[in-house]
């Protein structure tokens, strides 16, 4: 993936020259910046999942109560912020969408987004929020240049504002290629408000990959300190027991 | 190994008492206290036990994780996730048992290539090594069939591939691939049967094996940097003089040699779990699917070298054949090479830089079987390196067969470097 980015990125700046370098190549992977201990992030990427992601993405694997517990909320706050479907506080966070009926509407059913960061990678699902914009040839009326021709609408647009391509002339036999894309009508946030958001909610789905991540780098100091101080002891009892051997 | 009728006894009456009937102890001091060790093992002389370590981890968070997990193809996968989130230390159990596994191959890796360096396969320890080899077979099949498991796409799919590979043998082949999986394609019948083979029997036969190469290798005693026989130089007391007792000189040395494993195991297991994509890869948080093939398809990294020589060559015959002789001709080391200089300290320098370059040639062939690459010198790349692996058994015959080395004197006794 590194590789064609940086393909991609070379072939920008072959072709649009100096003036365009902030422009990247469509279908380019950023660096997230994810930050799990940055928890407002977290939480705020919580929030905009369960309003936005969460009516037709489950997360199979995640029970409210787990959230809850994780990321500092109260059961309060997120029976009424995130649990938009009235099941248990214990219970998985499942999108209420028929897998049947989606499947008729979209050609496939949403995937559960559980895994979606380890199997990806978070820069992959930043980019992606990022990289929707208008086709009216899709049968959604959208498509995306990190995931081409997915068949999932934005659902952040009117977050970020509706992007449409900026194709290069085609090639004889070859269809047009996006060139760029631009951002013909505004959001509701600025682009960098929107970055923002687009990194939270994939800070939330890191999150949601791999929930034993705070627990895991708690303990984990804990546990390389002791086996520091075994590895010192061991070190001296050996030097203790060896001294006569020469 | 039973114990003679002047053998030690315990003093306490009743562990006498015991050993009268079943001298277990004296057994374990025969073996331990009474097992005289070369004194100048260096660090290439952890992996040993630090293997063990491990075998033992791998059996203990085994035993956990089998009583959470469900072995079938609906549900494997999402076992896995109830074992990672709702299980009580779930996601450290099944970390240690995944870290672990990449980790054995790492430490018996290198536990083989101590073997070349020091020549610790040679006279008179060649069936050391071939139970060793044998190890190394069982293990590999046990990490094979443990990878399945998870059900997720590139379990699915190497299964696929490396199971498919049977199919190579003349005449029985494709029946023989349906044999294996029990189904036409990898399914919940392979899924269960491999279960039971990386929970039950494979486990068993990596214990026996472990015992037989224990066995063997205090028969003929432990091998050392200098590759020499300290039995050659035993005191009056019949001890050998330059052996100091296994406990618990070594078994104190060797917490050390613990210490910094386990903290290296720990900085992956907390800290970086899936080892950048290496020991847990990103398409198997994908569940399997028989319909969508994942865009590369490779094994675990400590199969890619073996891989990547299947990979380079066009023929599916000649690559499997390939890839077994590779592992095969390991087996034949003690034979191929007839040098009886053991230590590479004191041979031909040619040994020495061939050795490098096996080293080199097997880390590259792996680097380029996990093929994030799609340029296709490396076919032709991994195609040379292979010639050149299989050269370095020719090159080895020849120069030592032929008296080409160019050895240097080897010490009487062993020496020291502090």
């Amino acid at each position: 993936m590194n590789k064609r980015t940086f393909v991609c990125a070379l072939l920008a700046l072959a072709l649009a020259g100096g003036p365009a370098l902030a422009q990247e190549a469509p279908g380019t992977i950023y660096d997230a910046h994810v930050n799990l201990h940055d928890i407002a992030s977290v939480q705020r990427g919580g929030r905009i999942f369960f309003n936005y992601c969460a009516g037709c993405h489950s997360l199979n694997y995640m029970r409210y109560e787990r959230i809850a517990h994780d990321l500092g909320l109260s059961e309060k706050q997120v029976m009424t912020d995130f649990d938009f479907n009235g099941v248990k506080f214990g219970d998985h966070a499942i999108s209420s969408m028929p897998a049947a009926d989606a499947e008729k509407w979209f050609g496939k059913a949403p995937p559960d987004l559980s895994l979606e960061v380890r199997a990806r990678g978070e820069n992959w699902v930043f980019s992606y929020l990022k990289s929707f914009y208008l086709d009216p040839t899709r049968p959604v009326g959208w498509n995306n240049t990190v995931f081409p021709n997915a068949s999932m609408p934005n659902p952040l647009w009117s977050l970020q504002g509706v992007q449409t391509a900026v194709f290069a002339p085609a090639k004889a036999g070859h269809d047009p290629q996006v060139e760029k894309l631009e951002l013909s009508r505004p959001g509701l946030e600025s682009p960098e408000q929107f970055d923002r958001t687009a990194r939270d909610v994939t800070a939330f789905l890191t999150y949601v990959a791999e929930p034993n991540t705070y627990e895991r780098d708690r303990l984990g100091l804990w546990v390389i300190l002791y086996l520091v101080g075994f590895s010192l002891l061991a070190v001296f009892l050996k030097r203790d027991y060896w001294k006569d051997i020469h | 190994m039973a114990a003679a009728p002047d053998a030690w006894k315990p003093s306490n009456k009743i562990l006498a008492w015991v050993e009268d009937r079943l001298p277990i102890l004296g057994f374990m001091r025969s073996h331990t206290a009474e097992y005289y060790a070369p004194k100048n093992f260096n660090f290439m002389y952890f992996f040993g036990s630090l293997a063990l370590l491990v075998l033992v981890n791998q059996i203990v968070t085994g035993i956990f994780l089998a009583m959470n997990f469900n072995p079938s193809a609906g549900h494997a996968f999402s076992s896995i996730q109830y074992i990672m989130r709702d299980v009580d230390w779930g996601w450290l159990i099944r970390y240690m048992h995944t870290t672990g596994a990449s980790l054995f191959f790492v430490v018996v890796y290198l536990h083989m290539f101590r073997a070349l360096m020091y020549g610790s396969h040679k006279q008179p320890r060649e069936l050391l090594w071939v139970i060793g080899m044998l190890i190394y077979l069982a293990l590999m099949a046990e990490a094979f069939m443990g990878y399945v498991l998870p059900w997720g796409q590139m379990s699915f799919w190497g299964a696929k591939v490396i199971i498919s590979l049977f199919g190579a043998v003349p005449v029985i082949g494709n029946k023989l691939v349906e044999w294996i999986m029990g189904d036409f394609l990898p399914a919940g019948a392979t899924l269960n049967r491999f279960f039971a083979l990386h929970v039950i029997a494979l486990p068993l036969v990596l214990l026996l094996l472990v015992v037989l190469h224990l066995g063997a290798l205090h028969t003929s005693g432990s091998n050392n940097p200098d590759g020499i026989e300290i039995k050659q130089h035993k005191g009056p007391d019949g001890k050998p003089l330059d052996g100091i007792p296994f406990h618990p000189y070594y078994t104190v040395k060797d917490l050390v040699g613990v210490g910094f494993f386990l903290l290296v195991a720990a900085f992956i297991i907390f800290y970086q779990p899936t080892f950048f994509g290496l020991f847990l890869e990103h398409d198997n948080y994908i569940p399997a699917n028989p319909l969508v093939t994942p865009a590369a398809i490779h094994p675990v990294w400590y199969f890619t070298p073996f891989y990547a020589m299947l990979r380079s060559i066009p023929s599916k015959g000649l690559g499997v054949l390939t890839l077994f002789s590779a592992i095969a001709v390991l087996f034949f080391l003690p034979w191929i090479d007839r040098s009886k200089v053991k230590s590479m300290r004191y041979r031909g320098t040619s040994y020495k830089v061939a050795l490098a370059v096996l080293a080199l040639t097997f880390i590259w062939l792996g680097k380029i079987g996990i093929g994030e690459s799609t340029w296709i010198g490396d076919t032709y790349i991994a195609r040379a390196l292979t010639g050149v692996y299989f050269a370095f058994f020719l090159f080895l015959w020849a120069y030592t067969y032929f008296g080409w080395e160019k050895t240097k004197p080897v010490p009487d006794r062993v020496t020291m470097h502090e």
